[in-house]
This record gives structure tokens, C-alpha cells and sequence, in this order.
């Protein structure tokens, strides 16, 4: 089965090539079919690759050489072991669910088989991203991914606000993956390889002579990238407006798969992270103030979409706190129960979007829960595993995550604490604007509420149930002896030494960061139940404008950038490097002009010039003869 | 062989031919003429490695130069780029009436002449003979075909190639005087020549040669000819220039000057490294900036030959090979650019992009086209573009420099510049709401041929570049320090 693994991202490349090429002749409903095949037909390869990883196989399987140059020589080729092994089922896996709700959410789009082919050229990508089996395999998913991402921001061209989103998710990734440019490049001159095996191999030989300020300068390259796929500070900014895009499609790349890539590529590295602790603070820090600043955010707005994605702005934050803390597998294992229920709420954000008319705005909502009671009850349980509620699947990896924090260092837990409490409000916030109290639209946005079809509500209630149960593959050391996901790791995943923590701290803290999320569920329950929404003043306000952070990006680098580049074309171009080619012309013009007035005919003149010249030379000649 | 002096011959006969003909047969005939030469560079390119291949016969016995042509993997991939890009760019004009399409194709084919010439010849003279062939045609098709401000345009063009051209040939004859040999313009014995040169010497020589090549390329601060005469030329010729003759200036860099000259390129490499860095990001916020897609794309040019150039001076391994694969591809994807501007400016009548709009809408097969395109403009992977830049970045970055991180790093801001620019046109250009084009229509039957080789070779590069790979392996050990 291993040696079929390059099935895994064929079919999806199939698929997009005949629903590409086809875009205008298929019939709309065979988009979505052949779509949907095309990621189930992964996943089931996904899921005998997946069983016979567990039972310990693992293998790289090259198919054709890409670059071979001298000494440098990257091969086409797929590592299948344990970490790729799960990322393949949670990418077709999930691929597939959102898949089938698309076929029904966009049923009455004109683009719906271009819309098809564009999702399936994404999970082929996201598929080689984490199937590379060297780095550059792993960068041509990380910008294909990029493209599928603009492309489907941008799938409604004809708005310039939605097109503009595009652009910026784009050029911010593009800064990103000039960091994972460089990371690639040092590592090739540093070791002259990008293979996985080889470069691991060599960090745990130990026996290269590179200087620990190397490894951090490779590990924060990389990181860098981390940042642009994965949204965190200073390029996270492009996530939220990404929303653009099809609802569908914020669940599946905004949230499930394509922005935890950032977070596979260290946990792929961790041999390399563990070598460079300044590095590792430096991500503690970073993920903790996204975490924060993003939470924050998302407390004062007011579209469905936007605060979902703030919210995962913020998750991924969380995520990078567990990696800060060399704890990467809590970071895997957040990145799976993120996936359900994120994707889980997108997808309830949608079908209430849907029922809505493509209303977004939750002032506009409530009482829903009447009219939709599939959706509600599924959004109601993805607020609860997000919010950390006892025994749901987030539970089990947030409490991962604050234990690793607080093993690193104890602020970082208070802050993931405080966290974890606006998660809390927020999502009881928009669940309760959205679901709970009365109606508050127009009249006929609520004769036309209704529960969406079953290929939206299935998808719904499947991730609804994993959501439920998907934290029992990680039981913390207090109430099982055996973690699955951790052991199933850490074939590949090496964390980083880290103090253990007593039983009884572990307890304590449990006790404390749940205690604290119930309360705020409560509190942005009983809060929102009679909604009052008067104007935002003073911090409130701030936060409503996501701390101005556009806003600050456009004068420190947009304007500066735009301003130079006028004055470049304008005065230097024009004026300075033309002007002065120009000038030489002209001078050439005026001292022919003037030379050929010498020319006057009067022989005398001649002959003056001539004697001039002369003595002239001769003046010459006795210098050099002195010299 | 005498393949080679046939790569010479045929294109011109037909080009002679050409000129013959009345009337609209002159198409035909350049087109059946461009691809006989097609099928000759394809041979050549099979031919010419792992050994190169050469042909000579006595010229002008009294100079001492020969007519000596040479192919080796950087040639041959140079011509075959040749022989692609003409029958292309004559089947995209198929649908456009030209004035006295006799003289425009014979001239083009002229021009082929010249520059299959430039590529092969291996006699310093012969090689600036044909250097200055390759441009005398182009100097017609613009002044007479050209835009409105054609006159004072080409003739800034031609006079600043010229003042080049004539001090490379200062140059030439001054290393030929040093050698004191039979046939002093063989490239062996300008090469031994300019050796023998004692350091100081070197690196004056250097600056009388090198400007020619600068200019041609075109490398910050020296490109200012070329915006405004990529603006005023007719399409054919704009591809020319920039798809095949900006390769005159990084091949002759290559062949001419590296060899040439070690002691001079070592001496001044940091300089027109610097030189080209600023280029690539200097270009790029111009590009950003402009309104005229041709002028967009001409300004992206020049960051892209910036980012050539300094790989070229980098002197390493992987980045002379990346520059093989990436010369190659730029004229690949340039040739691509400028067919769809012109399509743009067919159907709209105008190339400004604050009035354009709605492609998808209007032609959603133009608009699938120039993504592509663009796309490989901005070296995505998988597209033809990204291999080559990946090489020439490690290049730079390998190279001896003490400075090499910083020259990588500030040279890789090209690639969010690129970014910028790019997408910008497409959401202009593509996107929005539509302006209806005066004449309606997606791509024609011959549009669509021109753009679907340039599609088929962005992505089969892309995917599996082994074979250019291949083509050019031998060429790394030829320039690299």
C-alpha cells in the first residue's frame, strides 16, 4: 500500500484536471461528483496507509529526479511514515466532508465546477506539502496551497474587496515563504542537502561542525514561513480578511489544513527546534501575544465569519505556545482537534450563513435555534470542545497545551489561561447572538429560515461526534498511562526535554483553566442572552478596529513602499538615470554642433591649428623623454 | 558539422526569400522558413552534448578570422529557444494584417539570422558581426512598424546599443592585437590573450567589454532604452528583444567576457552584483507603480535579468546552471506576456490598466492564460519558472562573497515585489467588473495555438525540467570560479 502512496495525491489531481479542463461543459452536479470521488478515493488509500503505518512500516518512495546539478540533487519524492500518515487522513478525511457540504452550499453558484476544480488542486497540494519527502517537495505544496488559497478568496472576482483579500493573503504568504526560502538555502549550504533523512540524520549525528547560532538562524527562517502560512504575529493580518472566500472553503484551508502547515513543518523539524532554544523562546512569545491579540479581537466583532477567524488566529497561537515549549506532538495533537471542531463551526457558520440569505452580521441573528435545530446543536457542541469543556476533544489537547506552557514557563500558562477564558466568552457570545433570544432580522430573512439539506447537515453531525470523542487519542498521564497519538508520534516527533509536572500540579491546573472556562461560558451566555448593542467606546473600540492593525501595516509599509516606488519611477528614473543618458546624447549633439563650426574653410586657420598641434606634441614628447 | 552553417543559411534564405514575395504568401513562407529552422535547433540540441560540435571554414585571411561556429549545451539551448520563439510569434500575428508583410517577416527572419549567429559563432569578429545583424532588422521593424513616439525612441535605442557595440569592439581588436598569433579572434586565443593580461589591465578591459553586455541585458543603471522601446515596438519585435536578444548580453557574458577576463569579473563581481541586486529591486517598485501593462512587463523584465545577472557573477556551480534553465524559461514566459498584452490591446485598443477589466468575464480563456503565465512569471512551483530561479538563488547564495546572505536576501525581495505587481495586473486586468472590449471574441484559433506551446512548456518544465537540465550540465564548469 505504501508503494501506492503516490495515488494519494493523484486522484485529487485528476480530479482537478478534468473539472478544469471541463469547467464549461460539465453539467454542474458533475463537478461536485467527481470532486468528491476524487478525495474519497485519497482517503481510502489514506486509511490502508495509515493501518499499515501503525503497524510500523515506513518508507520515503521516490518517482523521478527533479533537480540534478552537480552535487545537488533533489529528488521527487514522498515520505510516508507517522506524521505525514496522519496529517493524509485528517486532510482527505475532513477534504472529503467539506467536499460533499460544497456540493450542496454551492449548488447555485455559476462556478461551481471551476470552484470543484480549485479545491481539488488544493488538497492535492496540502497532500504534497506534508507527503514531501525533502524540504523543496514541501515547498511547492506550501505556495501551491497559497495559490488555491487566492484562488478561492478571490473566487468572486467581480467585488474588488474580495479580490483585494486575495491579493493580501498571497503577498503575505509570499513574505513568509521568503523566510522559508533562505531556512531552505542555509540548510543546503550548510549541510548540501534538503532530504529529511540526510539533514536529521546529520543534526542527530552530532558530528557537524556548526555553531549554534546556525541552527537558530535556519530554525527561524523557517519559522517565518510558519508565520505567513499559519497567521501569526506580524503576518497574520491576511487571515480574517480571507473570509472572502466561500464559506466551505474558510473550514477546510482557513482553518482545518492549509494554516496548520506551519505547525507540521516544525513538528517535521523538531530534531532541528530542539538545537536552537533561543529560537523555541522566540515562538513561546510569538504565539502567546497571537493568541492573546487575536482572542481579544475576536471579543468585539460582530460577523460570524470574522470571529471564527480570529478565533483561529488565536488557536494557532495556542498551538505555537505547545511548540514554544518543544512540545510538538500537543501541537499535532491540537492541530487534529482543532480541525474537528473548527471545521465544524465554519461549517454550522455557513449553513446558518445559508439559511440567513448570506447575512453575516450576528446582531442580525437569534432565536435560529428554532428553525435550525441540527446546526444548532452541532455549533453548540464545537463551542463547547473549543471552549475546553470537560471530556470533549479539546479539553484533553488545550490542557495538553497549558501543562507544556506551564512545565516552560508559568506566565505563559497565565496568559494561555486568559486565553482559553475569552475563547470561552467569545464562543458563548456568537452562539448565543446567533442561536439563542429572539430574532432580530427583517421579516423576510425570517420566513425564509429553514435547516439546510442533508449533504450540509451530515458533515455537520460527523464532526460533531469527532469533536466529542476526538481527544480520547490523548489522555493526559493522569487519567491513562498510554497517550496513542503521543506514542504513534514520537516514532517521528522528537519533543524537547521538559521538567514533568507532579500529579498533583497537573490536577491543580486542570482544576483551575476549567473551573475559569465554565465561568466565562456562562458569562458570555447570560450576557449576550439581551443583546444591547450600543456603540463601542474606548478599549471596545479598539477592539472592534482589531487594534488598528491595517491600518498601522498601511503607514509603516504599504505607504512608505508605494511613495518610494513613485518617486523612483518619477524623478530618478525620468529625471535622474535618463536625464543624465539623455544629457550625454545631447552634449555629444552640442560638441558636434560647435566642432563643425571649426570647420570654416579658412586654410590659415588650418595651419594654425596644425603648428598648435604640434608644439603640443613635441610638449608631450619631452615630457615622457624627462619621465 | 555542417548543421551549424544551415542554422545560419536557412534562416537566411528564407528570410531573403521572404522579401521576395508580394502579398500575404510572405507569411507562409516565413512560417514554413522558421520551422525547418525549429526542427534544426531541435536537432542540434540533441547533437550537441555531452561534446560539443563546431564547423569552420577561412573568412577574411588578411584579419586572420574565420567563419567559426561552435555549439555546446548553452548554445544549443539558446538556439533552440531561437527556433521556438519565432514560429510562435509568427503564428500569433497570423490573424493581423501588417503593412508590406515582405519586409516585416523577411526582416524578423534577418533578425533570427543574427542572432542564431551571436549564439554559435566562435570568431570574435564573426560574433560581433552577427551581434550588430541581429540588431540592424530590429532597428527597422521599430522605427517603421513601431507606436507613435517610434522615430526618437529607436533612435536613442540604437545609438546606445551602438556606442556599446562599438567599444566591445575596441576591445576585441585590442585582445586580438595582444595575441600575435594566425587567427587571432578564435575564441581560444581571445580567451589565452586576455589572460596573459596582467591584473590592472584586466580590469579596465573588463568595463570596455562589459558595457556592451550591460546595456544589452539591461542591468541597473543602464536599462533606461529599454521601457520605452519594449512600449513603442510592435509585438514581434518587443518578443525579440526581450525574449531572445536580453540573451545576447548574459550569453556573451558567459562566452565572451568570464573566460575572457577572470581576473577582471573577479575584481568587479561585488559591484555588478550590487548593481544588479538594485536592479531587481528597484525595477520591481517601478513596476509597481505603472499604469501601461507594457511597461509593467518591461520593468519585470529587468528585475528578472537583475537577478540572472547577479547569479551570473556569483560564479558558482548551481547558479550557472540555474541561469541555463532560467534563460531559457524567461524567454519562455516573456514571449507568453507580451502575446496576451497583445491580445489585450486588440480587443480593448488600450494597454492602460485602470481601463481595463472583467477578462474572466469577457474571455475566460485569455484570462486562464495570462494566470498561467503570470504564475510562471513569478516562478510558482510547478511552473517552468521556479526551478530556475530556486538554482539561481542558491547560487547566490553559495557564491565566495562575504556578503552572499545579504545579496540573497535583498535579491529575494523580488519575490514579494513580484507578487505585488503581478497580481495587481491580473486584478485589474482579469478581474472586477467588465469593461466590454471593442472587439468582442476569446482567443482565436492561431492565439490559441501560440499560448498553448508556451502553456505546455511552462508546466512540463515545471514538473520534469530534466531534460534542459541535462541539456545545459556541461556548462557549469565553463564559467564557474
Amino acid at each position: 500500500m505504501i508503494n501506492l502512496v503516490y495515488l494519494v495525491p493523484l486522484f485529487p489531481l485528476i480530479g482537478f484536471l478534468i473539472n478544469g479542463l471541463g469547467w464549461r461543459k460539465l453539467p454542474k452536479a458533475a463537478g461536485g461528483i467527481i470532486g468528491s470521488i476524487a478525495v474519497l478515493a485519497s482517503f481510502a488509500v489514506s486509511l490502508g496507509i495509515f493501518f499499515e503505518v501503525k503497524d510500523g512500516a515506513s518508507q520515503t518512495v521516490t518517482l523521478f529526479e527533479f533537480i540534478h546539478s552537480g552535487k545537488l540533487i533533489i529528488p521527487f519524492a514522498f515520505q510516508v511514515d507517522n506524521l505525514s500518515a496522519l496529517f493524509l487522513l485528517i486532510i482527505t478525511g475532513i477534504g472529503f466532508l467539506i467536499h460533499v457540504y460544497s456540493t450542496s452550499y454551492m449548488h447555485d453558484d455559476e462556478g461551481v465546477v471551476k470552484y470543484f476544480a480549485y479545491l481539488n488542486l488544493f488538497v492535492f497540494s496540502m497532500l504534497l506539502l506534508v507527503l514531501g519527502a525533502n524540504y523543496l517537495i514541501m515547498f511547492i505544496g506550501w505556495e501551491g496551497v497559497g495559490l488555491c488559497s487566492y484562488l478561492l478568496i478571490g473566487f468572486w472576482f467581480k467585488k474588488r474587496e474580495y479580490t483585494n483579500a486575495a491579493k493580501k493573503a498571497f503577498v503575505m504568504n509570499r513574505i513568509g515563504d521568503l523566510g522559508f526560502l533562505v531556512g531552505m538555502l542555509m540548510v543546503l549550504y550548510n549541510f548540501g542537502t534538503l532530504t529529511y533523512n540526510d539533514f536529521f540524520g546529520m543534526l542527530k549525528g552530532g558530528n557537524v561542525a556548526i555553531s549554534s547560532s546556525t541552527y537558530n538562524w535556519i530554525a527561524i527562517c523557517f519559522f517565518i514561513g510558519a508565520t505567513g502560512k499559519s497567521a501569526q504575529i506580524p503576518l497574520y493580518t491576511w487571515l480574517p480578511d480571507a473570509m472572502a472566500g466561500p464559506t466551505p472553503v474558510s473550514a477546510l484551508i482557513h482553518a482545518a489544513t492549509m494554516v496548520t502547515a506551519g505547525i507540521y513543518m516544525i513538528a517535521r523539524s523538531g530534531v532541528l527546534y530542539n538545537l536552537a532554544p533561543f529560537t523555541l523562546n522566540i515562538i513561546s512569545i510569538i504565539g502567546t501575544a497571537t493568541a492573546l491579540i487575536a482572542a481579544s479581537i475576536a471579543l468585539k466583532q460582530y460577523d460570524i465569519k470574522k470571529v471564527l477567524a480570529y478565533s483561529t488566529v488565536s488557536q494557532l497561537g495556542f498551538m505555537f505556545i505547545a511548540i514554544g515549549a518543544g512540545a510538538y506532538t500537543t501541537a499535532v495533537f491540537h492541530v487534529m482537534t482543532h480541525a474537528f471542531f473548527k471545521a465544524l463551526l465554519f461549517l454550522g457558520s455557513g449553513s446558518v450563513i445559508h439559511a440567513m440569505g448570506g447575512e453575516q452580521d450576528i446582531r442580525k441573528m437569534g432565536g435560529l435555534k428554532k428553525h435550525m435545530r441540527i446546526t444548532q446543536l452541532t455549533f453548540l457542541i464545537g463551542c463547547l470542545a473549543i471552549s475546553g469543556f470537560p471530556f470533549l476533544s479539546g479539553f484533553f489537547s488545550k490542557d495538553e497545551i497549558l501543562a507544556s506552557a506551564y512545565a516552560n514557563n508559568p506566565i505563559i500558562w497565565a496568559c494561555g489561561v486568559l486565553g482559553a477564558m475569552m475563547t470561552a466568552f467569545y464562543m458563548f457570545r456568537v452562539y448565543t447572538l446567533t442561536f439563542e433570544g429572539s430574532f432580530r432580522g427583517t421579516h423576510e430573512q425570517e420566513h425564509h429560515l429553514h435547516e439546510s439539506p442533508a449533504a450540509i447537515t451530515i458533515p455537520l453531525v460527523i464532526l460533531a461526534i469527532l469533536s466529542i470523542i476526538g481527544g480520547y487519542v490523548g489522555l493526559p498521564e493522569i487519567m491513562s498511562e498510554h497517550h496513542m497519538l503521543g506514542s504513534f508520534l514520537s516514532k517521528v516527533v522528537t519533543n524537547a526535554e521538559s521538567h514533568h509536572l507532579e500529579h498533583g500540579t497537573e490536577w491543580m491546573l486542570m482544576g483551575i483553566s476549567t473551573v475559569l472556562a465554565l465561568i466565562m461560558m456562562i458569562v458570555g451566555y447570560v450576557t449576550n442572552k439581551k443583546p444591547n448593542f450600543a456603540e463601542n467606546k474606548g478599549l471596545a473600540k479598539v477592539l472592534e478596529n482589531k487594534w488598528y492593525m491595517d491600518e498601522l501595516y498601511d503607514a509603516i509599509v504599504v505607504r512608505p513602499i508605494e511613495a518610494f516606488s513613485r518617486f523612483a519611477d518619477r524623478v530618478i528614473e525620468r529625471m535622474g538615470i535618463d536625464g543624465i543618458v539623455n544629457g550625454v546624447g545631447k552634449l555629444v549633439k552640442l560638441g558636434s554642433d560647435r566642432i563643425r563650426m571649426i570647420q570654416s574653410g579658412q586654410v590659415g586657420f588650418y595651419i594654425f591649428v596644425m603648428v598648435l598641434g604640434m608644439i603640443l606634441l613635441f610638449a608631450i614628447g619631452i615630457f615622457g623623454f624627462i619621465n | 558539422m555542417i548543421l551549424l552553417i544551415l542554422l545560419i543559411l536557412v534562416p537566411l534564405i528564407a528570410g531573403i526569400l521572404t522579401f521576395l514575395v508580394k502579398g500575404n504568401g510572405a507569411k507562409g513562407l516565413a512560417l514554413a522558413g522558421s520551422l525547418i529552422t525549429l526542427g534544426l535547433t531541435v536537432y542540434l540540441s540533441s547533437v550537441a552534448t555531452p561534446d560539443p560540435i563546431s564547423w569552420s571554414r577561412p573568412w577574411i585571411p588578411l584579419l586572420g578570422t574565420q567563419i567559426s561556429l561552435h555549439a555546446d549545451g548553452m548554445s544549443a539551448m539558446l538556439c533552440l529557444l531561437t527556433g521556438i520563439i519565432l514560429p510562435v510569434v509568427i503564428i500569433s500575428n497570423w490573424n493581423k494584417d501588417v503593412e508590406s508583410p515582405h519586409a516585416f517577416y523577411g526582416l524578423l527572419l534577418l533578425s533570427q539570422t543574427g542572432l542564431l549567429g551571436v549564439f554559435l559563432a566562435y570568431d570574435a569578429l564573426l560574433f560581433y558581426v552577427f551581434w550588430e545583424l541581429a540588431l540592424i532588422p530590429v532597428y527597422f521593424l521599430c522605427s517603421r512598424w513601431g507606436g507613435e513616439k517610434r522615430v526618437p525612441v529607436t533612435f536613442k535605442f540604437f545609438v546606445y546599443t551602438f556606442v556599446g557595440s562599438l567599444m566591445m569592439l575596441a576591445g576585441i581588436i585590442y585582445l586580438s592585437l595582444n595575441s600575435g598569433v594566425s587567427n587571432p579572434y578564435s575564441w581560444e586565443n581571445i580567451v589565452a590573450s586576455g589572460r596573459a593580461l596582467p591584473p590592472l589591465q584586466q580590469h579596465m578591459m573588463f568595463w570596455l567589454i562589459f558595457i556592451a553586455f550591460a546595456i544589452k541585458m539591461p542591468i541597473f543603471p543602464f536599462h533606461t532604452w529599454q521601457p520605452d522601446t519594449y512600449e513603442q515596438s510592435p509585438t514581434p519585435v518587443t518578443i525579440i528583444l526581450s525574449a531572445l536578444m536580453v540573451k545576447m548580453g548574459l550569453y556573451a557574458v558567459l562566452r565572451w567576457l568570464m573566460p575572457v577576463l577572470p581576473e577582471g569579473v573577479a575584481y568587479w563581481s561585488n559591484t555588478i552584483i550590487v548593481l544588479s541586486i538594485i536592479g531587481i529591486v528597484y525595477a520591481s517598485c517601478i513596476a509597481i507603480v505603472q499604469t501601461d501593462i507594457k511597461r509593467l512587463v518591461a520593468y519585470s523584465s529587468i528585475a528578472h535579468m537583475g537577478l540572472m545577472c547577479a547569479a551570473a557573477f556569483a560564479q558558482t556551480e548551481t547558479g550557472t546552471h540555474g541561469l541555463m534553465v532560467q534563460m531559457f524559461n524567461h524567454g519562455i514566459n516573456i514571449t507568453g506576456m507580451w502575446l496576451i498584452v497583445s491580445m489585450i490591446e486588440n480587443r480593448w485598443g488600450t494597454r492602460d490598466m485602470t481601463k481595463l477589466g472583467g477578462m474572466a468575464t469577457a474571455a475566460p480563456k485569455m484570462a486562464i492564460a495570462l494566470v498561467i503565465i503570470s504564475l510562471a512569471n513569478i516562478a510558482l512551483p510547478l511552473t517552468n519558472g521556479f526551478i530556475g530561479e530556486f538554482m539561481l538563488f542558491n547560487g547566490l547564495f553559495q557564491s565566495a562573497s562575504e556578503y552572499h546572505v545579504t545579496f540573497m536576501v535583498i535579491a529575494g525581495l523580488g519575490i514579494i515585489f513580484g507578487a505585488v505587481y503581478t497580481l495587481s495586473m491580473i486584478q485589474k486586468v482579469a478581474y472586477g467588473e467588465v469593461v466590454e472590449p471593442s472587439v468582442k471574441g476569446d482567443l482565436k484559433m492561431n492565439e490559441t495555438i501560440g499560448l498553448a506551446v508556451i502553456i505546455v512548456i511552462i508546466l512540463v518544465l515545471g514538473v520534469y525540467p530534466k531534460p534542459l537540465l541535462d541539456l545545459t550540465s556541461g556548462m557549469m564548469s565553463l564559467v564557474a570560479r
